[in-house]
C-alpha cells in the first residue's frame, strides 16, 4: 500500500456511496466481474488469464464464475490472437485481450494498427471493433530492456485507437468499465507497480469517461502532468514541494487519447508553469504531444507562453542493474527539484528533498 | 449438373468480364485505386462461394474482386467503390483492396498479406459461441494465397483453429507467385497439406482448378462442419494468375514465368470448359445477362457522386 493513495481516493468523487478500500488489481477484477455479469458478450482471454496467479490476481475466480468459454488462456501467438480478438469483436462480442508485458505488444502491431484501428473507417462503418487490449508496463526491479517498456505513444499516434493509463484503483475500475463498453479498440495500460496500491472504490458499477483528465490535487504555483506510475512519483514530489511552501497542481490525464487538453491548459493558465512527467521516453512521446498542444492553444488565445519542462525515461534502453535502473527513471525527488527550479528560477539556492519514506518499488519482492 | 453448370458459368463469366472491363477502362483513370485482378483464378472463388449460405462469411485477400462477386457482394456498390464514389460499398474509403459487404457475408479485405487469416478465426470463434445459443452453425471460409502461408500469423492461426476446433475452412489459392517471386525460391518444400496435417487438420489438394471439384470439396467440408460444429478443414487449390500482380496488363513479356505453364492453364480454363457444356442459347443468354449487369454497375458508379468533404472525418471512431 502506498502512503499517497488515500489522498488520491479522497480527491475522487465523494458523492459515490458505498466505497470500499481495495487494491488496483482487485478493482480491475471487480470491473471484469460486473461487466461480464451485465453483458454475456464480454469475454476475457490471453496467456495465463486462467492460471493460478491470474494476472497479478486481476482475473482470479473468473473462470470458476464465468466458465472456460468466457475466460481462457491462449497459445502465445500474440499476432494471431489479436486478429482473433478483432474478428470476434467485429462479430459483436467484446473481447478483453490480456498481455503480461507491454513489450510483447510489438508482436501485435500489424493487427492493431492495420486492422483494429482502421476497420471501422476503411469499411465505412460496416463493422465496429469493441476491443479492450490490457497490457502491463513491467517495471519492478531488474526487468531490463524488454520487460519494462512503456509504448503508449506508439498507439496514440494511430487514428482509431484509444489509449488509457489509469494510475489508481478508482480510475482503473471505472476506466475498464468504460473501455469495455466503448465501441472502439482501447489500449488499456496497467503498471506492475500499481497493482498493489489501494484506493477507495465504489462497489457499484460506474464509468470513468475516456477523454477526461483528473485534477488529483489542486495547486497554484506549478502544474505537474504525470502519466501512469509517474502519478505516484508526482504525488510524492508534491509533498516535498509542499514542505517548502510550493503548491503544485497534479493532473492525471488518465486517457492519453483522446486527450483532455482543456483541463491541462486551464491549469497552466493559472500556474504559468507546466512540468510533464511521462512514464516513457520523451522523443515523439505523450509529453511532446501535450507540450505542442499546450503551446498551440496558448498561441491561439494570444496568451504569454508558460514555462515548460519535461521529464521521462533516460534516452537509453532500460538497464537491469539497480544503480543504473534508478537513474533511468524520474522519481519524487527529481521531479520536486525540477518543479522547484521552475518556480524559484535557476539561480535559486540548490535544494535537495529528503529521501522518500516508502515507494512501491521498495516494497516490490518480485520476481514476476 | 444441368442447373449447376450454367450457374457456375455465369458467376465465373461475370468475374472474368468485369475484371477485363476494368482492365479495358483502367487507362482512363476512372478507377482510382490499384487493382489486383483474378483473371484465370475465377473457378476457386466460385467453387468456394457457390455452396455457402448467405450468412456464412468469406474472408479475403486484397485480390478480392472474385470472392466478393462470387459470394454475392453488391455489384453496383463494388463498381462505385472502385470509382471512389460515395455509394461504393465503403463510401470510397476502401477501394479495390478492401472490398466489404457484410450484409452478403463478404468480410473486409486487407492489403497486408495474411492479416485477415486470424480475423477469420475470430469470426469463427464468434460463430462457435453463437451456435451454442442458436443451434445453428454458420461457417467462415478464409481465403489467402501461397504467399500468405509464409506469414507467422498463418501458422499461429492454423494452430489455434485446430486447438479450438473452429468452424472454418482455410483455402489457399496457390498461384505459385508472390508478386514476381516463384514458390521455388520461397518454400523449403511444397508439402503444404502435409504440414497442415500435422496439426490434426483434414486437408484436400486440388491440382487442376476444376470448379466442380472445388465446389464439391467445399460443400462436403461445410456440411461436415455444420453437422459436427467442429472444423477446421484445409484446402489447397492450384491456379494460375494470367495477368500482372497489380494492374491491367498481361506481363508474360517480362520473362519471369514459364509460357508453357501459362498455355497449359489457358487450355484448362474453366470458363471455356463450362461454356462448352452449355447449348448456344443458354450461353448467349448468360453472356448477355452478364454484359447487362456490368453495364448497369458502370452506369451506377458513373452517376454516383464523390463523397462530401465532411466524409473525411466520419467513422474514425465508432459511437
Amino acid at each position: 500500500m502506498s502512503m499517497h493513495t488515500n489522498s488520491v481516493a479522497t480527491s475522487l468523487q465523494k458523492d459515490q456511496q458505498d466505497l470500499h478500500l481495495i487494491r488496483y488489481f482487485e478493482a480491475l477484477r471487480e470491473a471484469f466481474d460486473q461487466e461480464m455479469t451485465r453483458d454475456p458478450n464480454v469475454f476475457l482471454f490471453g496467456l495465463d488469464v486462467d492460471d493460478h496467479k491470474g494476472i497479478q490476481g486481476s482475473t482470479l475466480g473468473l473462470v470458476e464464475k464465468f466458465g472456460r468459454d468466457r475466460v481462457f488462456g491462449t497459445p502465445l501467438s500474440e499476432d494471431a490472437m489479436t486478429g482473433v480478438a478483432i474478428g470476434a469483436a467485429m462479430a459483436g462480442y467484446r473481447p478483453i485481450h490480456t498481455h503480461i508485458r507491454m513489450d510483447f505488444m510489438l508482436l501485435c502491431m500489424n493487427q492493431l494498427v492495420n486492422m483494429a484501428a482502421k476497420a471501422h473507417y476503411m469499411y465505412n462503418g460496416q463493422v465496429q471493433v469493441p476491443l479492450v487490449v490490457r497490457t502491463m508496463i513491467g517495471r519492478s526491479w531488474g526487468q531490463g530492456g524488454q520487460h519494462s517498456q512503456a509504448l503508449h505513444s506508439l498507439f496514440m499516434h494511430i487514428p482509431g485507437l484509444k489509449v488509457v493509463a489509469p494510475s489508481n484503483a478508482h480510475d482503473a475500475k471505472g476506466c475498464m468499465i468504460a473501455a469495455i463498453r466503448d465501441n472502439n479498440p482501447v489500449i488499456f495500460i496497467e503498471h506492475r507497480l500499481l497493482y498493489s496500491t489501494e484506493g477507495f472504490v465504489p462497489k457499484n458499477s460506474y464509468e470513468v469517461p475516456l477523454g477526461k483528465a483528473r485534477i488529483l490535487v489542486p495547486g497554484s504555483d506549478v502544474t505537474i502532468v504525470a502519466i501512469s506510475h509517474m502519478v505516484m512519483e508526482a504525488l510524492r514530489a508534491r509533498k516535498h514541494l509542499d514542505s517548502i511552501g510550493i503548491s503544485a497542481e497534479i493532473i492525471d490525464p488518465i486517457s492519453l487519447w483522446p486527450l483532455d487538453m482543456d483541463t491541462i491548459v486551464a491549469s497552466v493558465q493559472k500556474t504559468k508553469k507546466l512540468l510533464i512527467v511521462d512514464n516513457a521516453w520523451l522523443t515523439c512521446g505523450a509529453s511532446s504531444e501535450i507540450l505542442s498542444r499546450t503551446i498551440e492553444m496558448f498561441q491561439e488565445e494570444d496568451h504569454v507562453l508558460p514555462a515548460i519542462a519535461r521529464m521521462g525515461f533516460a534516452p537509453t534502453t532500460c538497464p537491469t542493474t539497480r544503480p543504473l535502473e534508478n537513474l533511468f527513471y524520474p522519481n519524487g525527488r527529481t521531479i520536486a527539484v525540477k518543479a522547484y527550479e521552475m518556480v524559484k528560477g535557476k539561480s535559486a539556492k540548490a535544494w535537495e528533498p529528503p529521501v522518500d519514506a516508502r515507494a512501491e518499488i521498495d516494497e516490490f519482492k518480485g520476481p514476476f | 449438373m444441368d442447373k449447376l453448370a450454367p450457374q457456375l458459368y455465369k458467376k465465373m463469366l461475370l468475374i472474368r468480364k468485369l475484371e477485363l472491363r476494368l482492365a479495358e477502362i483502367y487507362h482512363t483513370d476512372a478507377v482510382k485505386s490499384p487493382v489486383h485482378l483474378s483473371v484465370g483464378q475465377e473457378s476457386i472463388a466460385v467453387g468456394i462461394c457457390d455452396p455457402l449460405n448467405k450468412d456464412d462469411l468469406v474472408s479475403n485477400t486484397y485480390r478480392c474482386h472474385a470472392t466478393y462477386i462470387a459470394k454475392g457482394g453488391d455489384l453496383r456498390e463494388m463498381m462505385a467503390e472502385l470509382y471512389g464514389k460515395s455509394q461504393g460499398c465503403a463510401g470510397g474509403k476502401a477501394g479495390s483492396m478492401h472490398l466489404v459487404d457484410m450484409k452478403n457475408g463478404v468480410v473486409g479485405a486487407s492489403a497486408v498479406v495474411g492479416t485477415t487469416i486470424p480475423i477469420a478465426a475470430g469470426l469463427a470463434l464468434a460463430m462457435k459461441f453463437d451456435a451454442k445459443k442458436t443451434g445453428k452453425q454458420r461457417i467462415v471460409v478464409s481465403v489467402f494465397g501461397d504467399g500468405g502461408t509464409e506469414e507467422g500469423c498463418f501458422y499461429e492461426t492454423i494452430n489455434f483453429a485446430a486447438l479450438r476446433k473452429l468452424p472454418m475452412i482455410f483455402v489457399c489459392e496457390n498461384n505459385r507467385l508472390a508478386i514476381h517471386t516463384p514458390i521455388e525460391r520461397r518454400w523449403a518444400t511444397e508439402k503444404l497439406c502435409e504440414r497442415i496435417q500435422t496439426y490434426g487438420i483434414e486437408t484436400h489438394k486440388i491440382d487442376d482448378a476444376d470448379v466442380f471439384k472445388i465446389r464439391e470439396t467445399i460443400s462436403s467440408a461445410a456440411e461436415k462442419i455444420r453437422n459436427t460444429g467442429e472444423g477446421p478443414i484445409f484446402i489447397e487449390c492450384a491456379t494460375y494468375r494470367w495477368l500482372e500482380h497489380v494492374g491491367p496488363f498481361d506481363d508474360h513479356k517480362d520473362n519471369y514465368r514459364d509460357l508453357e505453364e501459362y498455355a497449359r492453364w489457358k487450355k484448362n480454363d474453366q470458363i471455356d470448359r463450362l461454356a462448352g457444356m452449355l447449348d448456344e442459347n443458354t450461353r448467349n443468354q448468360i453472356q448477355q445477362e452478364v454484359t447487362d449487369m456490368i453495364k448497369d454497375a458502370e452506369i451506377f458508379a458513373e452517376n454516383s457522386p464523390y463523397p462530401a468533404a465532411e466524409e473525411l472525418y466520419t467513422h474514425v471512431y465508432a459511437h
